[in-house]
């Protein structure tokens, strides 16, 4: 009998011991989930895009942190809620993922957020752009890349007003989503001395925008701030052109959320002369080029600015992965919160505590037609918009952390 | 009234013209949908994709065969003809004799596997299509694109002589009796199974030609059907399924009250189409124009 408890003992200290040196990695695999919406009208923006963008992140490190093989996995979230949050329960609890990273839809985001909180797991969001998700419902494992709400509405509508926009009309997509980027912009209007002359809020997926800008045209607006997505931003900038508003240059629209992919569906016959901030444009610098060419060499077109955040967000998680000697969730984060963000897309960028990486926003306009040479050659970059002008500070944000 | 609504008579008039050529494409939307429903029973699901395919094959014309809008106006449906004619005899065939739940179960799958194959060829952003119109007229009230106006008017005529064919001529009156008594206008002679391929082969170039219409004023993209088919289904329903008259007077008719209500209170724009298809369906079951069978 004692024989058997002395065993028993040593066999416990030895494993004990042997968890303690080797570095803390759950499951011997470093598993990252990218979570978005692969077949729905946002695949484009971020979809298999986004999983490309986290294995050219991951191959950056040979595919190894700590010796222990990185593992990518992904799921469509089909852009529903309820979809979202099923998934990432099974793959925190029975799959083993450390981070799930894209996190697509506002309503998803904050719901799969909250979930990695309670588990002790890290969420680096891109796509989804609330800024509630360092504001009031922050977590310490939550990290945000790349555009939010508040990026499009200060960067785009501050930088359009200071050139003389200053009567706004919205049109806005009439959930959650459309509600807080037009309030956000409407407050930077107004306290930049423009006015809020109306909005028109649309159901999401409507096809024709025809009556909206004629109610916009009737409103005297020169800009028209586009506070809705994907196919309904595009449908409204086509339609605006049809309907002689854009072609005098009497009126303008304003992209708040719209991504190169936005523009490649609209064309630049349509697109032409229109003002948007981005996170990353690809013929921006030698290093951003590098990445596109990466990126493009999979998937046979430019990265959008999601593509990058992802790339970059999965990156800086596995540098402080590294840097931390464990994957363990709040372990990490407050590594990621120590460690500059520093890759091909984003150099130097800090984290505060909310989690909101503070990197510089770029001030874009569509090119001519004539102007571009060709695919994916469509913006100018007029002006770097610093983090601090784009995004809140962890003081204004409202996040108790 | 108008007044309390803080709404100008020249707004009035513009949003009532720009529901008349949304109306336009309810109407030939639905005038396919009713032909298909009316003649051979058939719920045909797969007409938004059909409608998809028309704005995408003369997408695909101008992008790989440089043949610009006038000539796709008249390839592109004679493609989703095609396909219309292929699914027909290949699967929907097969089906007649059993319940139309299985018709509807299997044109739903066919859009799940169309859209699927398209969007993973071309993404879910789209394609641009240049608008072959550009410029407007002004109407005094309002600045009407000529696109759309071109819209309107070919649409009016394109219902009409669809009404008029199976209403009113020799071959519309075979097709009627076919579908009553295959049997015994098989007996006169006439080949009542290639004559309902055609007319399944039609309806979906109605979709087709809609599709084209469509690709300069919306996205051409590989979703775009499924936005617009459940309207459509409901304008279907309100007009009467399968009466071709109500199809047309109706889409015309939710065109013009979806426009109104985009004015007055843009939120609500979607639902009230279906609103209006509850009231119907509790007074009228049929269907406006619908005749109880």
């Amino acid at each position: 009998m004692r024989i058997i408890i002395t065993a028993l003992a040593a066999t416990l200290a030895a494993a004990t011991s042997a968890s303690a040196q080797s570095p803390g990695i759950s499951g011997d695999v470093v598993k990252i989930g990218v979570l978005n919406d692969r077949s729905s009208f946002q695949s484009d923006l971020a979809g298999v895009g986004s999983e490309v963008a986290a294995r050219i992140a991951a191959a950056e490190v040979g595919n190894k942190v700590l010796g222990k093989p990185v593992e990518i996995i992904a799921a469509d979230m089909q852009n529903k809620p309820d979809v979202a949050t099923s998934i990432a329960r099974s793959w925190f609890d029975t799959d083993g993922v450390d981070m799930i990273a894209d996190n697509q839809l506002s309503s998803a985001a904050l719901a799969v957020q909250e979930l990695a909180k309670q588990r002790g797991k890290i969420t680096i969001s891109v796509s989804s752009a609330t800024t509630r998700l360092n504001g009031d419902s922050c977590s310490p494992t939550g990290f945000k890349w790349s555009y939010d709400t508040h990026s499009a509405a200060a960067a785009t509508a501050s930088a359009v007003v200071k050139q003389g926009g200053k009567d706004w009309f919205f049109l806005t997509s009439d959930y959650t989503f459309g509600h807080t980027l037009e309030e956000q912009t409407s407050k930077v209007v107004v306290d930049l001395g423009g006015r809020v002359l109306g909005a028109a809020r649309h159901p999401m997926g409507s096809s024709d925008f025809g009556s909206y800008l004629l109610t916009a045209q009737a409103s005297g607006a020169k800009i028209i701030g586009l506070a809705n997505g994907g196919t309904d931003t595009i449908n409204s900038v086509k339609q605006g052109r049809e309907f002689g508003l854009t072609a005098g240059g009497d009126v303008s629209f304003a992209g708040l959320a719209m991504f190169i992919t936005d523009i490649h569906g609209i064309g630049l016959e349509a697109a032409q002369g229109m003002l948007l901030s981005t996170s990353f444009y690809w013929d921006r610098d030698e290093k951003s080029r590098e990445f596109a060419k990466k990126f493009a060499a999979e998937m046979g077109r430019m990265p959008t600015m999601v593509h990058a955040g992802v790339y970059s967000g999965v990156r800086h998680y596995l540098r402080a992965v590294e840097a931390a000697g464990t994957d363990d969730g709040p372990t990490v984060a407050a590594k990621m919160k120590e460690l500059p963000v520093d890759d091909l897309t984003i150099q130097g960028a800090r984290i505060p505590q909310n989690g909101r990486v503070f990197h510089d926003m770029y001030l874009v306009r569509v090119k001519k037609p004539e102007e571009s040479t060709g695919p994916w050659d469509y913006y100018d970059v007029i002006a770097t918009i610093p983090a601090k002008d784009a995004f809140l500070s962890f003081e204004e944000s409202g996040c108790k952390l | 009234m108008l007044d309390v609504l803080n709404i100008s008579m020249p707004m009035l008039f513009g949003q009532l013209t720009l529901g008349l050529i949304n109306g336009a494409f309810y109407a030939l939307l639905s005038l396919g949908l009713a032909v298909i429903f009316g003649l051979l029973n058939v719920v045909n699901f797969v007409h938004g994709t059909q409608y998809m395919l028309g704005a995408l094959f003369a997408w695909m014309l101008l992008h790989y065969l440089g043949i610009p809008y006038w000539g796709a106006l008249l390839l592109a449906p004679v493609g989703v003809g095609l396909v219309g004619a292929v699914i027909e005899v290949t699967l929907l065939r097969r089906l007649y004799s059993v319940d139309h739940l299985y018709g509807m179960l299997l044109t739903f799958g066919l859009v799940l596997i169309i859209e699927g194959f398209f969007r993973w060829l071309y993404g879910a952003s789209g394609m641009p299509y240049s608008n072959p119109l550009p410029g407007g007229t002004n109407l005094g009230f309002m600045f009407a694109p000529n696109y759309r106006l071109w819209v309107v008017v070919f649409s009016v005529a394109v219902c009409f002589g669809v009404w008029y064919l199976i209403e009113r001529t020799k071959l519309g009156s075979y097709l009627r009796a076919a579908i009553e008594r295959p049997d015994l206008v098989q007996a006169f002679g006439i080949n009542v199974p290639r004559m309902i391929t055609l007319t399944y082969a039609f309806g979906a170039a109605l979709a087709g030609l809609a599709g084209v219409l469509a690709a300069p004023i919306y996205q051409v993209n590989p979703l775009m059907g499924s936005n617009l088919i459940i309207v459509v289904f409901a304008v279907v329903v309100i007009g009467g399924m399968g009466s071709i008259m109500g199809a047309i007077v109706t889409g015309f008719g939710l065109g013009i009250i979806e426009g109104l209500t985009k004015m007055i209170y843009s939120e609500a724009s979607n639902t009230i189409i279906f609103v209006i298809m509850a009231i119907v369906l509790l007074i009228k079951p049929a269907g406006l124009f619908g005749s109880q069978k």
